[in-house]
């Protein structure tokens, strides 16, 4: 295993796509390899793209990959697609919108199956992203799941974050809902030749303005808005970019609205801020991990059988039952 | 945890159907693999390049052009040259049976013809990947 590690230190893809096969399966070789890695990362911009299904996200990050590569950065590309639940199988099919990619070795692209996780992303892709940055990849693309109202594990992954939208897709209740928007450092409105863009554009705008404390006149009364609460309260106003990605139609102005943001992160002390929180998060869901694994490997198989049983009889309520379970066990 | 088979479905060459393709991608995702579908018209560079950024099992290819005499050896020549000796590699769509010997010779493990079951081919896969390690 730490051949591996070394090969893929030294650019062998081969390595590289193994180690990631072995970060996935998240065994004690992971951990291993992962507190190897961990001190040649840092170094890449992290760039998350989220949306909804269909709005363009893998054409986008092609096209965005390819505008990386003539500013010769190299690119890891890690492309998250849904896991069946009834099955565990997952279709992958992001490639099929990456083909321009191929045969430049400054390019890595991975798919990855969700497996079971929700928020967007799988289990591991924080340690796959981990790995293309220690490898030394410049930028490293997430594109998530597509779907839409709760994709905010990339907030916690990404240094920058994409939401793309597309128009017809919904009214500006769509955009004022909780969810992603908060999460947005730059708002796309791709497919931007089509009918109904500009109705996007405005519903877009209208919710960040909103966002933005402000007084403001209604009926004739001055009335104070506070500002949005969300990850990205921080003092940048997310610009929204409009892009066709199918042309390359203002990707040049989007790649500078993400270079904007990098420079915003470094200047403000922001990518410092976001690090500690990626940090904390990734603490946070490692300790969870661990400590139900170690509390119902102590519990047993038997007693939580039992114990399910007289819940469901309504002997005991759930909430008793879990303060019994932890009684029972040490603390760890 | 089982490890998780992973499949790549490719169509090398030029025709423009890929229905065969994208059922048997289905299929293999419904037995709870995880099945990388690329797309039309994958030069055989394309697929031996996804097939190891993406550390697959298997390389399924679905080809009705009639060229898969040039493109099936080739697809297996270029995965051994990257190393990739242990990916299994199997073959679907329309083949003459007096052409399946010398594709198996060429190192094609398996042609499924027309009316294949997709079960066969989800317990052919089952029983004869990286045996070791995906149970």
């Amino acid at each position: 295993m730490m051949k591996l590690v070394e090969q893929a230190l030294t650019g062998d893809r081969r390595a590289l796509a193994r180690l990631i096969t072995l970060v996935e399966n998240n065994g004690a070789e992971a951990h291993e390899a992962l507190s190897t890695l961990y001190p040649h990362t840092g170094r890449a911009h992290i760039v998350g793209v989220t949306g909804a299904p269909g709005t363009g996200k893998s054409t986008l990050v092609n096209e965005l990959a390819k505008a990386y590569r003539a500013q010769g950065a190299t690119v890891g590309i890690v492309a998250v697609d849904p896991t069946s639940p009834f099955s565990g199988g997952a279709l992958l099919g992001d490639r099929v919108r990456m083909r321009d990619l191929f045969g430049d070795p400054g390019v890595f692209i991975r798919s990855m199956a969700s497996r079971g996780s929700l928020g967007g992303l799988a289990r591991a892709t924080a340690d796959v992203v981990q790995v293309l940055d220690a490898v030394g990849y410049d930028v490293i693309l997430v594109e998530t799941v597509g779907a839409g109202q709760s994709e905010v594990e990339i907030a916690r992954t990404a240094h920058t974050t994409l939401v793309v939208e597309a128009p017809g897709l919904g009214d500006e209740v769509q955009a004022l809902k909780a969810g992603v928007l908060e999460i947005a450092d730059i708002l796309v409105v791709n497919k931007a030749d089509r009918e109904g863009a500009i109705h996007t554009v405005r519903a877009l705008q209208m919710m960040l303005d909103l966002g933005q404390p402000q007084v403001t006149m209604h009926h004739g009364q001055a009335m104070e808005v506070a500002g949005l609460v969300g990850l990205a309260d921080d003092g940048w106003k997310p610009p929204i970019c409009q892009t066709v990605a199918t042309s390359g139609q203002g990707v040049p102005e989007l790649m500078d609205c993400i270079a904007d943001h990098r420079a915003y992160l470094r200047e403000s002390g922001e990518w410092e801020r976001r690090e500690r929180l990626r940090a904390a998060a990734q603490l946070e869901n490692l300790l969870r991990e661990r400590l139900i694994a170690h509390l119902l490997d102590q519990i047993g198989q038997e007693r939580l059988n039992e114990i399910i049983a007289r819940v469901v009889r309504r002997e005991v309520d759930p909430h008793s039952a879990v303060e019994a379970l932890l009684r029972q066990v040490d603390s760890p | 945890m089982k490890k998780k088979i992973r499949v790549l479905i490719a169509k090398p060459g030029l025709d423009g159907h890929d229905r065969g393709a994208k059922v048997i991608a289905r299929a293999l995702r419904d037995a709870g693999m995880e099945v990388i579908y690329t797309g039309l018209r994958q030069t055989p560079e394309m697929i031996a390049e996804t097939a190891l950024q993406e550390d697959v099992d298997v390389v399924g290819l679905s080809i009705l052009s009639g060229a898969h005499n040039a493109l099936l050896p080739r697809v297996v020549q270029l995965l051994r040259e990257q190393g990739l000796d242990d990916v299994l590699v199997i073959a679907g769509g329309i083949i003459p049976d007096e052409d399946v010997p010398a594709l198996k010779e060429a190192g094609i493990a398996a042609v499924f013809g027309p009316g294949t079951i997709t079960d066969e081919i989800v317990s052919f896969i089952e029983e004869h990947v990286r045996g070791d390690e995906a149970g």
